[in-house]
């Protein structure tokens, strides 16, 4: 079994994935839901139902508000009660519409049936509408709308599909339940991707700490018959689910500064968007649900769970579902503990991205910092081969045309050199916040051309 | 040996002289001609090269105020108008006449008035903290506490109260360079008149959530009910966007909306006396009375 990896920077944190016995479990209805605008990538979805409106499970009750951009479904049948600002997890004011839960009535034309269907549509427009129409976004975590991403520039062709299922965070296990449990749906929706994209070859990248998965995977793909779909087993590293990191791993082609992944032929889809493009395209469900982790290093052993929830469900009744929020938790965040984001609210509603709820103990509390002694271990492991440390001392003296040269832009903030640094200097911070000015900076310039 | 020395230095002398000559003539010839008006604002000007009055340094300032001719567009914060009255005089121009102004905090929200719903433990920078999300409170406009403003001010007019962890701005240290203003990411501070013996009334919050949510967030918080505005008799009240603005220039000091407002939002610093709400209040009860009756 040859065992691949990307070749510069990464870390290899303990992977901690403490839920990965734990069966998908279906989570019942909460009696309201807050289902938000903003749960893609690109501009927020504009509501098209009113106050009052009686939805059906995956009616579409918004639209895009622009080229890249999703549209939303109901989660749940009900009624409408408002339309109004309400905070999400980071604390901020995105708008939501608030749905009375009542009963579960799925809109027409959706087929519920757990049958696997395999027969691929012939016509490609008819794929990507279903995608399109049925709002499935990127759910490894960016979520960028897939319509778009399957969709390449006139002129750029994909030879290589790369079906991420590294899941290279610790704590995660979502990815690892739906390969081991609906593998045969991932591996047709890998085979409709692939029919879009013109018939390349696909590659599912997965970590050696899977081994179950890699065997399902293996024998699915067998089973159905893809001689072009194969699985690679990749060495346990982080960020290997990062795009261009995974690109490297997999094809040992590497995507220049400021390049997008189909500028070397790549196009990097998770497996949870694999499952999603399945059951949009076979079976028109929107997305609607998804899998999310209940997970951390303060919950007890019997209540690590791994949820099929609904977008919109409050994160706060999930965790009621999962036995309340366990005593000794100090932070909890939303996603892996390398990038994702620190819950400020836990009234606020799950979105299309949403990967886990992560509890965390008093051991993650942050150091005391102290004075850099430059020893370079954040380059080392600076999967981007950037120098964090400079970076850090640029923006401080706000020299913005050296970042830029230095390529601040390049950063994917998987947090590697905050993990190695032996001072605790939290570099990340500060290198997002040069980041973005030179971003603001270079999209300036380009308007200006 | 003698005639060594002779030639050593009777030939750096004539080589002396001779470039002296080039250089007084190159001198001449590409001579810039600058205004000896901008040496002697910048003179005049404080020096302290802060960029309060929109100008990379005191000498652009003076540049500027040459190039014009007049100082409509000119205005120092730092020195205000006794500088300006002066800059005026060798510009041999007018100078409008500017009233001083002086920072202030629009938020009010101490730890005890506005609970913490969670602990914030990434770097203590505003800018930072409020790029990453809402804020360790309820309230999405308040001051963040990590003292950007602080750090940002030249004139050490600015700390941070233990107690409130709200910025405290020393009167007499600001200069009104506006520093703090650019610094602060959730622009909750303004700069404002003094007005008449340091004396005014002003917002301190800048909360445009909707009243229940405001209130819930913070106790001071200005919930836009509108009741300073209707109270207003010198129309200086507008309330936009659930947040109340008082206009420092048709402000007249009578303190009636201080008085009325339900949360304590609004602020009147250094009046010599404190302020009798009841006695207002009655005061306003009865004017109203009058009002009605004459109707």
């Amino acid at each position: 079994m040859s065992k691949i990896t990307f070749s510069i920077g990464g870390i290899h944190p303990h992977d901690s994935k403490l839920a990965r016995e734990a069966r998908i479990e279906v989570l019942p209805l909460p009696p309201k839901v807050y289902v938000s605008m903003f749960q893609h990538l690109g501009a927020q979805a504009k509501p098209i139902v009113a106050v009052g409106d009686k939805v059906k499970a995956g009616q579409i009750i918004a639209e895009p508000g622009g080229f890249i951009s999703a549209y939303v479904h109901s989660p749940v049948s009900g009624t409408v009660k408002a339309i109004a600002p309400r905070k999400d997890l980071a604390g901020f004011n995105v708008m939501h519409i608030e749905i009375d839960v009542e009963g579960d009535e799925w809109a027409e034309g959706i087929d519920l049936s757990p049958e696997l269907v395999t027969a691929i549509p012939e016509d490609r427009d008819f794929i990507l509408d279903r995608v399109k129409m049925n709002g499935v976004v990127g759910l490894g975590g960016a979520t960028f709308p897939t319509h778009v991403k399957l969709n390449p520039p006139p002129g750029k062709t994909a030879e290589c599909l790369i079906l991420n299922g590294t899941e290279c965070e610790p704590y995660l296990t979502s990815d690892f339940r739906i390969l081991l449990e609906r593998t045969d749906e991932i591996v047709v929706g890998a085979a409709i991707m692939q029919k879009v994209l013109g018939g390349c070859k696909c590659v599912i990248g997965i970590e050696e700490n899977k081994p179950e998965a890699i065997a399902a995977a293996r024998e699915s793909i067998k089973r159905l018959g893809y001689p072009n779909i194969s699985v690679a087993v990749l060495k346990k590293r982080y960020p290997q689910g990062g795009e261009k990191q995974l690109i490297d791993a997999v094809m040992r082609r590497q995507v220049k500064s400021g390049g997008l992944p189909i500028d070397v032929g790549a196009v990097v889809q998770n497996v949870g968007t694999s499952l999603a493009v399945y059951e949009a395209v076979q079976k028109n469900k929107p997305l609607v649900t998804n899998v999310m982790t209940f997970t951390g290093s303060t919950v007890p052993a019997e209540r690590q769970h791994n949820y099929l929830f609904r977008i919109g469900m409050p994160l706060s009744f999930i965790a009621e579902q999962a036995g309340g929020i366990p005593e000794g938790t100090v932070k909890l965040v939303s996603g892996g503990p390398m990038m994702g984001k620190a819950i400020a609210n836990l009234d606020a509603a799950t979105v299309k991205g949403t990967s886990c709820i992560l509890c965390l103990g008093e051991e993650t509390r942050r150091h005391k910092e102290t004075p850099c002694i430059s020893c370079g271990r954040c380059a080392d492991a600076c999967p981007m081969g950037l120098e964090p440390f400079l970076l850090k001392k640029l923006y401080a003296v706000g020299d913005t045309d050296a970042l830029e040269q230095n390529a601040v832009q390049d950063c994917i903030e998987c947090g590697c050199c905050l993990y190695s640094c032996p001072a605790y200097v939290p570099l990340l911070d500060t290198i997002r916040m040069a980041k973005a000015q030179v971003m603001g900076i270079i999209r300036a310039r380009n308007a200006k051309k | 040996m003698t005639e060594t020395i002779i030639w050593t230095v009777s030939v750096l002398t004539a080589l002396g002289l001779l470039l002296s000559l080039v250089l007084f003539w190159v001198a001449r010839k590409f001579r810039v001609e600058e205004d000896p008006r901008i040496d002697e604002i910048e003179k005049t000007l404080p020096g302290a090269n802060c960029g309060g009055c929109g100008f990379a340094g005191c000498r652009a300032f003076a540049d500027a105020a040459v190039k014009a001719g007049n100082l409509d567009a000119n205005f120092c914060p730092v020195g205000g108008s006794e500088v300006m009255k002066k800059v005026a005089v060798i510009l041999g121009c007018e100078v409008k006449e500017a009233a001083p102004r002086v920072a202030v905090v629009r938020c009010n929200g101490s730890c005890a008035n506005r609970p913490l719903v969670n602990t914030y433990e990434g770097t203590q920078s505003c800018k930072v903290k409020a790029a990453l999300y809402g804020g360790d409170t309820g309230c999405l406009f308040g001051c963040l506490g990590c003292g950007d403003c602080v750090a940002a001010c030249q004139f050490g007019a600015l700390s941070m109260d233990p107690a409130t962890g709200l910025p405290v701005v020393d009167e007499t240290k600001c200069t009104a360079c506006g520093a703090c203003v650019k610094a602060c990411p959730k622009r909750i501070i303004e700069l404002r008149p003094k007005g008449p013996r340091g004396m005014r009334e002003f917002v301190s919050c800048a909360n445009k959530d909707k009243g229940p949510v405001a209130k819930k967030a913070c106790a001071n918080a200005c919930i836009g009910c509108g009741i300073c505005a209707k109270t207003c008799t010198h129309e200086a009240i507008t309330v936009e966007a659930n947040l109340a603005w008082i206009d420092p220039d048709k402000c007249k000091l009578c303190r009636e909306c201080e008085a009325v407002c339900p949360t304590g939002a609004i602020h009147g610093v250094n009046f010599p006396k404190p302020l009798d709400k009841e006695a207002v209040k009655q005061r306003i009860a009865e004017r109203k009375k009058k009002e009605a009756e004459n109707v």
